[in-house]
């Protein structure tokens, strides 16, 4: 089958990529564009380790097609930290140890970053409704709302 | 034991041990810079893919692969035939075996029967619908009193069951009996006022790491290999593989990769043989990653269980007899589960009458794994339940009940053998003074405790230390973090040396760097990695000081270490002063060469370990909808080495148990399908189901270790079950006693309590 041409932006820079109609983006990304952060932890949508921001909101990359990031704007865990600069959420994700394997962690970053772009001063329900999406089978949340109660504090008098 | 290491526990303060740094491994996993399982490649890589049994139990009549090779893109197609059976009449590694093809029969919906290697996922995958399997259909069995029964179909001939005289004529599903206890039960019975009897169900759950099964085989034509697999224990996946494709296990590297949660299922080979024989086939590497669906179908899942309960006490709350009978479902294939759950039953108490009996089922269900304290939090949910109902019906306080009745120092367990210092007393008056215990409760709102043990295990384990020219130390071990076990590591070694913990880095090495290790199970990482990491140190500074007494020119029983230094002994070496690691490390050159400490050990005596959880709960009679409002773990860690990630583990064990008291099961069709093998309907629990979890961490010393750790990772998950159960039979005012107590089981309990 043909592969499609498809022209993006990832994380602020333009990419160019081929791909069948039926990849998804969690796909090209993983195995086309060797951006492993976003993890496929079920492919269905259920568990949110895909979690990217498609043109400002928040999807499952396992439920987007590749070639439907044509002219749109990706953001992925990789381009998270500035540089060396680690987001608020990332240095407060270690501090409180809110990650044990960290395979949920970058859909959750992703998730929490979406989360407080939207409301900056979330209590603890809505951050718990919030990163409902997420699925986390390590930690039992408690130290993950923690960093992120943390972090909205910090981003907050930043 | 590495000669001259004394692991006993001897007091000390703490200068590293107990602090909570940042973990060595943290940037990478924020940043997506972790590579686990699936983030892996091998140029020329292939991709694999696995045809499995839409049946409960079928024989297989025949299989056609040839449309499937000939389709292009395909560059191997295997079934069992290609991986002949070289198990040498070992049972164990048979079933493994053909748990990973089937052979001759599928014994399950889900059991691989062949599989392809491709040039990409979509050839793959349509390679695998041209292979044709002829089945006959066979009578089945899901359900594990019902494979008990004389009526049921038998899943394997060549079961007679273990552990009873005679030896039965006839195959049965039951694969084997086990007995535990000590004293007169009957007579003990005897002098029982009150005596509460139930029996109980759990459903079969299934560990729910995010992470699918994934790996990379390489097999080159000269015999070496390489396998990279997201694995809780790469030295036994290494031994197991080389056994089974008959490869010399030196010849065979296996390479851990950073794991996205095993909790018990990763400790067993599926896919890894297959990728293996497929790599071998097609003379090229072979990436294999299972869907969510396979995970379900075909891996991981614990026992279901059907358990009777009777305990007998006196109206002055002394048990005086406490027996148990306990089926737990093995999936297809033999296994202990049964064994593990009566070991444990009865592990809180100290009883002087007490028996348990343990029966291990074949089910038409995929082969079970180990899943967090394996067997113990089922049983504990049947005795717990039968405890509390007991302590009512005497008037007495559910904590006071079981602090009465508690194990101590001296007692016999009922699996045998005699307790040193154990924190059961003190978790349980830890919790009668938990503020938990005064929250007020409002209507349909209702509190439950209940206790849990677990063994924890120690095991064979290696680690190298070795001192860089800069003075900074990488320690290498065999054991896989599974949750921050680098950074505790790092911690120990830090501890021992006297240094700060920065100047130390902690990797796991593959198969080939390190000798041996066992599994990361059983608890046992932190326990056994953590005494060979403080041999370790102990052979470097020994090698240290000898090259200190070097420099000095002084006999080397003058030297001693203290604080990351050497320090000259005695007033006629008061001038010496004394040399740091790092100027030991500077000299190493010119005083013998590189200085490294290297440790192989049997690491015995992991302190058994007991928590107590308190749960507080409210049902919504309408629905049956249970939320949990208040939850809380009291535990003993021995030793906390870094407290946030003993938390971490406390509240992860709670939280699963949560999901599995309330939410979580298997669901067989009568076609013996599994109806909900993906995380839509199989529903573990979100942020919003769960409330902040408390955790206090008791500090009992295991006399075993030298800074006296315990396991901390599984005990956990044991009182979830029943701490729920009672707070939701004290919720709605009757007794449950089928987990998960899913909306419809609560609805139907209420219902049958109003039929009367
Ligand atoms: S992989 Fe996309 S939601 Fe699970
Ligand atoms: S940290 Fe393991 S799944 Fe979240």
């Amino acid at each position: 089958m043909a592969g499609l041409a498809v022209s993006t932006t990832i994380n602020g820079d333009s990419v160019e990529y081929l791909c069948q109609p039926d990849e998804t983006l969690l796909d090209v990304l993983r195995d086309r564009l060797g951006l492993t952060g976003a993890k496929e932890g079920c492919g269905t949508g259920d568990c949110g380790a895909c979690s990217i921001i498609l043109d400002g909101r928040l999807v499952c990359s396992c439920l987007v097609l590749g070639a439907e990031a044509e002219g749109r704007r990706v953001e992925t865990i990789e381009g998270m930290a500035d540089g060396d600069v680690l987001h608020p959420l990332q240095q407060k994700f270690i501090e409180h140890a809110a990650l044990q394997c960290g395979i949920c962690t970058p859909g959750f970053l992703i998730a929490a970053k979406d989360l407080l772009a939207r409301n900056p001063d979330p209590t603890e329900e809505e951050i718990r409704f919030g990163l409902a999406g997420n699925l986390c089978r390590c930690t039992g949340y408690d130290k993950i709302v923690r960093a992120v109660q943390d972090a909205a504090s910090v981003m907050r008098a930043a | 034991m590495t000669a001259g290491f004394d692991p006993r526990y001897v007091k000390r303060d703490f200068a590293s041990i107990g602090t909570r740094p940042l973990r060595p491994d943290g940037i990478d996993k924020v940043t997506g810079r972790a590579r686990y399982g699936a983030d892996f490649n091998m140029a020329g890589q292939l991709v694999g893919r696995v045809l499995r049994s839409p049946h409960a139990h079928a024989r297989i009549r025949s299989i056609d692969t040839s449309k499937a090779e000939q389709l292009a893109g395909v560059k191997a197609v295997i079934t069992a035939a290609d991986l002949p059976d070289l198990t040498d009449g070992d049972a164990a590694m048979y079933d493994i075996l053909d748990n990973c093809m089937a052979r001759g029969k599928a014994l399950y919906d889900g059991h691989a029967v062949a599989a392809v290697a491709a040039v990409d996922a979509r050839t793959a995958k349509q390679a695998l619908k041209l292979i044709a399997v002829e089945y006959e259909i066979l009578p089945h069995v899901t359900d594990v009193d019902e494979a008990m029964m004389a009526s049921a179909p038998v899943i394997n001939d060549g079961v007679f069951t273990d552990g009873v005289e005679p030896k039965p004529a006839k195959p049965s599903n039951v694969a084997k009996r086990s007995q535990f206890g000590h004293g007169d039960v009957d007579a003990g019975f005897g002098q029982a006022e009150v005596i509460v009897e139930r029996s109980f169900r759990t459903e079969q759950t299934h560990q729910g790491y995010i992470e699918p099964h994934a790996c990379v085989a390489s097999v080159s034509a000269d015999g070496m290999a390489d396998l990279w697999v997201c694995t809780q224990g790469h030295f036994v996946y290494r031994q197991h593989c080389a056994q089974l494709l008959g490869l010399e296990a030196s010849k065979l590297r296996v390479t851990s990769s950073e794991i996205g949660g095993g909790f018990g299922g990763k400790t067993h080979v599926w896919a890894e043989p297959v990728a293996l024989a497929l790599s071998r086939k097609a003379g090229r590497p072979v990436k294999l990653v299972m869907t969510r669906d396979e995970v379900f179908r075909a891996s991981g899942p614990t026992s279901a269980t059907s358990i009777d309960v009777r305990i007998g006490a006196r109206r002055d709350g002394t048990i005086t007899a406490a027996e148990a009978t306990l089926r737990y479902s093995g999936g297809a294939y033999s296994g202990a589960w049964a064994e593990l759950g009566a070991m444990t039953a009865f592990a809180c108490y100290g009883l002087e009458n007490v028996r348990t009996v343990g029966f291990d089922v074949l089910v038409n269900r995929p082969k079970c794994a180990a899943y967090r304290a394996p067997s113990a939090p089922m049983a504990a949910f049947a005795v717990e339940s039968v405890v509390d109902e007991l302590a009512g019906r005497i008037g007495m306080n559910a904590v006071d009940f079981r602090i009465r009745n508690a194990a101590r120092e001296g007692t016999r367990s009922s699996y045998g053998p005699v307790y040193g210092p154990i924190g059961i007393g003190p978790t349980l008056e830890a919790v009668k003074m938990h503020p938990q215990m005064q929250a007020p409760l409002k209507k349909n709102q209702g509190r439950g405790m209940a206790c849990g043990f677990w063994f924890n295990f120690g095991g064979q384990t290696c680690s190298d230390l070795n001192i860089g020219m800069d003075g900074s130390v990488s320690l290498a071990v065999g054991t896989v973090d599974v949750g921050g076990s680098r950074a505790s590591l790092s911690l120990v070694a830090a501890e021992e040396l006297g240094i700060d913990y920065s100047q130390v880095r902690a990797v796991v090495a593959d198969t080939s760097s390190l000798g041996y290790n066992d599994m990361t199970d059983g608890s046992r990482g932190t326990f056994s990695s953590s005494m060979a990491t403080i041999s370790a140190a102990r052979n470097a500074i020994r090698i240290m000081r000898e090259r200190a007494a070097q420099m000095w020119d002084i006999p080397v029983d003058e030297v001693g270490w203290e604080m990351g230094h050497a320090v000259a002994l005695g007033e006629k070496n008061g001038n010496l002063g004394r040399l740091s690691l790092k100027e030991i490390a500077a000299a190493s050159g010119k005083t013998g060469g590189p200085i490294a400490g290297h440790s192989e050990l049997v690491a015995d005596g992991a302190g058994v370990s007991f928590a107590t959880h308190i749960c507080d709960v409210e049902v919504d009679p309408e629905t049956g909808a249970t939320r949990v409002l208040r939850y809380a773990v009291v535990q003993d860690a021995g030793k906390a080495v870094h407290p946030t990630y003993v938390e971490g583990q406390y509240q992860g064990g709670a939280a699963q148990g949560i999901g599995w008291a309330l939410n979580e099961e298997y669901i067989y069709g009568r076609d013996g399908r599994l109806q909900n093998a993906g995380f839509l309907d199989y529903r573990i629990p979100v942020c919003s189901d769960l409330p902040m979890i408390d955790t206090q961490i008791l500090e009992i010393p295991n006399p075993n270790h030298p800074y006296g750790v315990r396991g901390v990772g599984e005990t956990s998950i044991v009182p979830p079950l029943a701490a729920i159960a009672n707070a939701v039979s004290n919720a709605v005012g009757v007794r449950m006693t089928h987990i998960p107590m899913s909306p419809p089981r609560i609805l139907a309990a209420l219902e049958a309590e109003r039929a009367g």
